[in-house]
């Protein structure tokens, strides 16, 4: 995080502090609330929550619904659960991931040291492609993926989510690829490294870090995508948040609500744990893609 | 000579290795973001509807679109919804950071849960508080079971305020960020004009108002870029935590045009209204990217 460790100078009193610190506590039980929610609610029977008891720890305490919602859940028309989408999503985000961070590393090299006219203006384009409202390319798309044969498929996706992230991923590695040593580079040059080599045994070495927020940035971004998902997706590519979707609002039968917020967390587990993991260079991407590098 | 050929190739390979290493990603730029865009504002000009058709009818799209009902709500939403969660989030966003910058015990941890709900997808969070808020079994229904029994609470089931829970969905959602972009924003303040200020006998709330928030001004402008751009593309919360309704209480643009495109077959009217959203996100984003791209020359 950007976030420097030093604090503030300002002094305060004794019962402003006690105040500060309410207020903070308050908060943090407002974000976590959701979060309470979702889990104690994920491992109680359907009545304990009918009953009113949506707030209290379950009184008996049972993982049915999250096998259910897991492997037996009614989702569409099968009672597939939600296992089958889970690796659909899996299917879609690592190669999207893979191919988006190689392709903006790429890019971000050629834009920071190997400058032509008229760059600046052509990342301006990659980066404003980053911010439009998808709406505007929803139906070019789904004709351009039916010509391609790709239509309802995974590689369809998988396209889809490369072309709409490689302006982030070309900001993350232009901006720190512009603050390496441009020295080395040229030094490299005429030592005779060709544009690979400099690539390879220079820059990349060093650039972990980056490498790093950019994977999570785009891993939990495509996992966290809805729109292109029920957009392009077909019955046997859906991902994991259109599937938890299809579950929730689905209109026959009793409303199992232990087993959709079981699913919820189902859905959030991947990014949730790369946050808790790896939080810091997911803090750094979101900075990065708002307040410059 | 065959070596001279060589070393040319080589050379002139060195030379466009570069460009042709960009070239993958300017092409799918080209096609799919700008070509796209171009193809979409088109089809806003025809009379589309089932399927794209290329007969060109003028402005008609645009005059029905502005007529039509149900886009004056989802205009009127847009406007409610982005006040508000522009609002909240910065105002909510800028005293967490300020609270959390006085030397805090625990700053980490709760930097760390204030921010969890970004890594989250918005049909979690539309599910978590679609449930929660819902009178059947939610609070309403906790509150009564605890003894209140005159508590009600059914904003998410009523016309009149339902576009509300979107904001509160949307402000739990983003204000963590919002907070940190004003915390590093307040970490970058030099510490000894503050002191300065303080041996002056300025008072805390003085220091804060006339020399911390003004120069948190580039925070505040990436802040709201950010925020309306989330706002106008606002899609999947709505979908996961009304449907859009009840009737058409928390349609927002982005809703309208999936369902005139997709499920009412008016492809042409469709593409007016993401045209007109790109227009609005182009408004705000241009300006910004250019001073942005400009200043790191």
């Amino acid at each position: 995080m950007s976030v420097a460790t030093q604090d503030t100078a300002i002094r305060t009193g004794r019962v402003v502090r006690t105040l500060i610190y309410l207020v903070l506590l308050l908060f943090a039980l407002f974000y976590m609330l959701p979060l309470y929610v979702m889990v104690v609610n994920s491992v109680k029977p359907l009545d304990e929550i009918t009953g009113g008891g949506m707030m209290n720890l379950p009184q008996v305490l049972t993982f049915e619904p999250w096998v259910k919602a897991w492997s037996a859940a009614q989702i569409g028309v099968e009672p597939t659960g939600l296992s089958p989408y889970f690796w659909n999503s899996i299917k879609m985000v690592v190669p999207a991931v893979a191919i988006s961070t190689v392709l903006g590393a790429l890019n971000g090299y050629v834009l920071t040291k190997w400058r032509f006219k008229y760059d600046t203006i052509l990342f301006g384009l990659m980066l404003f492609a980053c911010f439009i409202p998808f709406q505007i390319v929803l139906i070019p798309m789904a004709r351009m993926l039916g010509m391609m044969g790709m239509a309802g498929s995974t590689s369809g996706l998988v396209l889809v989510h490369v072309v709409y992230g490689i302006g982030f991923t070309t900001l993350y590695f232009r901006n720190y690829y512009a603050v390496f040593p441009t020295e080395l580079v040229r030094a490299a040059q005429i030592d005779g490294a060709g544009f690979f080599q400099i690539f390879w045994r220079i820059l990349l070495p060093s650039s972990g870090p980056i490498a790093v927020v950019s994977i999570i940035w785009q891993f939990t971004n495509i996992w966290n995508d809805f729109l292109f998902g029920a957009s392009f997706a077909g019955a046997d590519s859906q991902p994991m948040t259109v599937a938890l979707n299809n579950l929730v609002q689905a209109s026959h039968g009793v409303k199992e609500y232990n087993v959709h917020f079981a699913g919820a967390i189902l859905a959030a587990l991947p990014t949730l744990l790369v946050y808790i993991v790896a939080g810091r260079y997911f803090v750094r991407g979101l900075m990065a893609g708002s307040v410059k590098g | 000579m065959a070596m001279q050929a060589d070393a040319d190739f080589k050379t002139k390979l060195q030379i466009w290795l570069p460009k042709l290493v960009l070239s993958p990603s300017v092409a799918l730029m080209v096609v799919f973001v700008y070509g796209f865009i171009i193809f979409s504002v088109y089809l806003s000009f025809t009379d589309s509807r089932l399927l794209p058709s290329y007969g060109w009818v003028g402005l008609e799209n645009y005059s029905k679109l502005w007529r039509l009902s149900h886009w004056e709500t989802s205009i009127t939403n847009m406007g409610i919804f982005a006040f508000l969660y522009i609002g909240i989030c910065t105002v909510l966003g800028l005293s967490l950071a300020i609270f959390l910058d006085q030397k805090i015990r625990a700053e980490g941890m709760l930097r760390t849960i204030y921010l969890y709900p970004m890594a989250l997808s918005f049909i979690v969070t539309g599910t978590a508080w679609k449930w929660f808020l819902d009178p059947g079994i939610g609070l309403e229904n906790v509150m009564q079971s605890w003894g209140w029994t005159s508590f009600e609470f059914d904003w998410i089931k009523n016309s009149d305020f339902a576009i509300y829970t979107v904001v509160l969905a949307a402000v739990w959602q983003t204000s963590g960020f919002v907070m940190a972009m004003f915390l590093a924003g307040l970490r970058g303040i030099d510490n000894e004009i503050l002191k300065a200020a303080q041996m002056d006998g300025a008072s805390n709330w003085n220091l804060y108002r006339r020399i911390v928030i003004p120069q948190l001004r580039p925070a505040f402008l990436s802040a709201f870029v950010i925020l309306s751009h989330l706002a106008i593309k606002t899609f999947d919360l709505v979908i996961a935590l009304t449907g859009g309704g009840p009737g058409r209480a928390t349609e927002l643009p982005a809703t309208f045009m999936y369902s005139y495109t997709f499920s009412r077959n008016q492809m042409g009217i469709g593409a007016a209204s993401a045209t007109i959203m790109l227009m609005t996100i182009a408004a705000i984003m241009i300006p910004y990217l250019y001073a942005e791209l400009r200043e790191k020359k």
